[in-house]
């Protein structure tokens, strides 16, 4: 993957947390993720497409969704409530598209977000793009940006 | 002065209220997406409508084109993720009359909202 395509997330995802949260996000070591090996237990998605394409998912522990949701939305609420998956869809839809924005000359558009809430599950990709794993340190708990885009071959072919 | 929000993220929707209620705008309709609201501006008559982009059934940019064909004066602040300024100026040229992007402050929000409602000449 082109690696341009991983400091906007990272720029976002601080953006985002501070503005709309103020809570400061510590950002570790990006890795290749190997294999299907399960998410955090609430993972918001979202897909790209145009100049760009594949899917970004910001998946949180149970614990650090609760909190960060709370601090979003200024309520408590249920993992099953659907308030509580229209605020974590709503922050990965801000992470995403405050990062396309860093993606200089490209035309990409985002998808509406969907929310997986439980214990292991795993969000199947596309096999043929590698997925990035940012893992981000808050002080609500764990987070995790996985980002698993490329060049559409389209818009590879007319550069 | 009636305000109508139109964002598919409830949370959005409840962010934004606390900001028109603290400018103590208390006079508020919401609506989903682009189709709820078109739905719902006849009978609520907006003096301003923040509008998101990215909504399932109808997106922002394509209410604001329909709506401008019915309402050229009512202002409209388009409140969304899309940064790029392509993306602004597609908007504005759809009739758009302030840009907010997401992430944003309370202050923010409160700034371009006077703005405009001094501009369009509707504003205090």
């Amino acid at each position: 993957m082109d690696a341009s395509y991983i400091s906007p997330f990272i720029s976002s995802i601080q953006n985002v947390f501070s503005t709309m949260l103020q809570l400061p996000v510590e950002i570790g070591e990006p890795a290749l993720k190997q294999g299907r090996e399960p998410s955090h237990d609430v993972s918001g998605i979202i897909g790209m497409s145009g100049d760009v394409v594949g899917s970004v998912v910001l998946s949180f522990t149970e614990e650090a969704a609760g909190s960060i949701v709370a601090l979003f939305s200024g309520e408590q609420y249920a993992t099953d409530s659907p308030d509580f998956a229209d605020a974590v869809g709503e922050l990965v839809n801000m992470v995403s598209g405050n990062a396309k924005a860093g993606f200089e000359g490209k035309n990409v558009s985002i998808s509406c977000p969907s929310v997986v809430v439980g214990k292991g599950h795993q969000v199947a990709r596309q096999t043929d793009i590698p997925c990035v794993v940012i893992p981000c340190n808050t002080d609500c708990g764990q987070v995790t940006i996985e980002v698993a885009i490329r060049e559409a071959p389209a818009a590879a072919q007319a550069a | 002065m009636r305000i109508m929000l139109i964002d598919d993220s409830k949370t959005m929707r409840n962010i934004q209220k606390s900001v028109l209620k603290q400018l103590g705008y208390t006079e508020i309709e919401e609506a989903c997406d682009g189709q709820d609201a078109l739905s719902k501006v006849g009978a609520f008559q907006p003096s301003l409508c923040l509008v998101d982009w990215n909504m399932p059934n109808m997106d922002g940019l394509t209410f604001v084109k329909q709506f401008r064909q019915q309402d050229k004066t009512t202002p409209l602040i388009m409140v969304t993720t899309e940064a790029e300024k392509s993306r602004v100026i597609e908007a504005i040229k759809a009739g758009v009359n302030n840009y907010v992007v997401k992430p944003f402050t309370p202050d923010v929000l409160s700034q371009r909202i006077n703005e405009t409602m001094a501009k369009c000449g509707t504003g205090g």
